[in-house]
């Protein structure tokens, strides 16, 4: 019985893949920037990343949701090992970022810093002027030979961000005087500045009001065209509205991944289904 | 299915759900009275069944309504979703049911020539019970959260269009022996093709209750037995 339907539904997937066809991109599908196979990850005893697997598409925007305490910005945090400085925490598995062991003892924890950046919940610039924030990193990394270039990468970068044209005139001004969303933005410059491979971000609208939400998530989606996004969000409409790819996590447990349009309109697994339409416990 | 830890949005999906359900049964019940004020000849009847049909055109707006305001209000996702988008189209589809089974109230009233004793009522009414319980099935599997049922009715409307087919060569046969009975054939006719369609609108309910269940359409061959539209009269046999 159960081969009979199976054979049914693979007709059927075959069907529907004919139907399909006209309707493929023309271009390639994004290439794999980020893969994780089997990560674990200990706090002292607990057990919060358990076996995770995912591969994650340069050039898009990857949304992680869950619960609190679901593990999604510990497996974040992870992928730019920030998780090292918590002298209790543990992680085994393999995480590669193009192809690269970013566990490998030899590799220099300072250049994958600037090779995947991070944006954090509260933004935090540095008590220094808007022009040192985003030149602080370019600088460490020596990627300015002149200052000429110095500042070339500055105003780009705050372009990128969409803030130079509300700040050009006070860069000098600190970084700590803008409002809220602003900061966040200068905080995303920052972030890009160093020309990473890779921004996570860790719930980057949840400090900001409505308006600052949407131009940062305008910049999300601007930005994915050269770079690859990870981003952590509690909030389900964000999640829909700028990623493309979606992964649940509970219980330390990656439930379900999938294109973002499927899992909040056709989820596979019961408990992605009860999160997002708001079933929980 | 486990509950919304919002009380108030579980309120508010049964309450759209019992509309629906609300709805349909109007249908129901004005189809029974359409066709049985038609066999007895029972005008007032008739334009009771007209009347009725206002009940049904201000459920659907209310279900509109409703519909559009929980989703400005709960932004819903997955099951939720597609069960309120799904509400938006069968509601549509019950009012339509409801347009066609008032035309066969205005027939009715408005046949006075009315060829009395004629055969073809039987058939009307055979056909009218299968598509009531086609509605009344696609009803009970959105209310109970059937896809099978769904599927089930879906599969079945062919044989209410094979019935249409004998009915619309019947009736010309009827016309063909006697031009008295051309008027109320051709309302015949029309009725027939009235309840032939309300059986089609509840093949788009099923279509909806799957999707809302499943997230999948319904897809694959479906029997179609309507044929009417290649029918010749029967002299050029």
């Amino acid at each position: 019985m159960q081969s009979v339907e199976k054979g049914l539904s693979m007709d059927m997937a075959t069907q529907n893949a004919s139907l399909a066809q006209p309707l493929a991109p023309a271009v390639a599908a994004p290439s794999t920037k980020v893969v994780a196979r089997d990560v674990n990850v200990y706090y002292g005893e607990k057990h919060a990343i358990k076996n995770v697997s995912i591969d994650i598409p340069d050039n898009s925007v990857t949304a992680f949701i869950g619960p609190s305490g679901c593990g999604k910005s510990t497996f974040l945090r992870s992928i730019n090992r920030m998780n090292d400085t918590i002298p209790i925490c543990r992680v085994n598995g393999r995480i590669e970022l193009e192809g690269q062991d970013i566990y490998d003892p030899r590799l220099d924890v300072v250049q994958l810093h600037a090779r995947v950046g991070m944006v954090f919940q509260k933004p935090n610039p540095f008590p220094k002027s808007i022009y040192e924030n985003v030149a602080y990193g370019p600088r460490i990394h020596g990627l300015a030979a002149s200052k000429t270039e110095l500042d070339e990468i500055v105003q780009t970068s705050l372009i990128k961000a969409g803030l130079f044209n509300e700040v050009k005139d006070r860069l000098n001004d600190t970084g700590t005087g803008l409002s809220g969303g602003q900061q966040q933005r200068l905080c995303i410059a920052r972030a890009i500045a160093v020309s990473p491979d890779v921004i996570l971000m860790d719930e980057p609208c949840s400090a900001l009001d409505p308006i600052a939400t949407a131009k940062v998530e305008e910049l999300i989606d601007e930005l994915r065209q050269n770079f690859c996004i990870i981003i952590v969000t509690h909030s389900m409409q964000q999640a829909a509205r700028v990623s493309q790819r979606t992964a649940f996590f509970h219980l330390g447990v990656l439930v379900e991944e999938g294109e973002t349009a499927q899992i909040f309109t056709n989820p596979q697994d019961k408990r992605t289904q009860d999160y997002i339409t708001g079933r929980f416990g | 299915m486990t509950q919304h830890t919002v009380r108030a949005y579980d309120e508010e999906l049964a309450l759209l759900s019992s509309k629906i359900n609300q709805m349909g049964g109007i249908a129901e019940a004005m189809l029974v009275d359409a066709i049985d004020a038609l066999v007895r000849n029972d005008v007032p009847k008739a334009r009771l069944v007209v009347d009725r049909d206002v009940q049904i055109d201000l459920l659907q707006q209310d279900i509109e309504e409703m519909a559009v305001s929980l989703i400005a209000r709960r932004q819903p996702m997955a099951i939720d979703l597609r069960r309120i988008m799904g509400s938006i189209r069968i509601a549509t589809d019950i009012e339509r049911i409801g347009d066609l089974v008032k035309n066969i109230g205005k027939r009715t009233s408005s046949a006075e020539d009315r060829f009395t004793g004629n055969r073809s009522l039987a058939g009307i009414q055979h056909m009218a019970h299968l598509v009531l319980q086609q509605i009344k099935t696609v009803l009970d599997a959105f209310a109970q959260n059937k896809p099978d049922l769904a599927r089930h009715v879906w599969l079945h409307d062919g044989d209410i269009d094979q019935l249409n087919n004998s009915l619309f060569r019947e009736l010309l046969t009827y016309m063909m022996e006697d031009p008295r009975s051309i008027t109320f054939s051709t309302h015949l006719l029309f009725i027939a093709k009235n309840i032939e369609r309300a059986g089609d609108h509840a093949t788009n309910i099923a279509e909806t209750v799957y999707f809302i269940e499943t997230g999948q359409q319904l897809s694959g061959p479906r029997p179609k037995g309507d044929a009417s539209a290649l029918a010749f009269t029967p002299s050029m046999e």
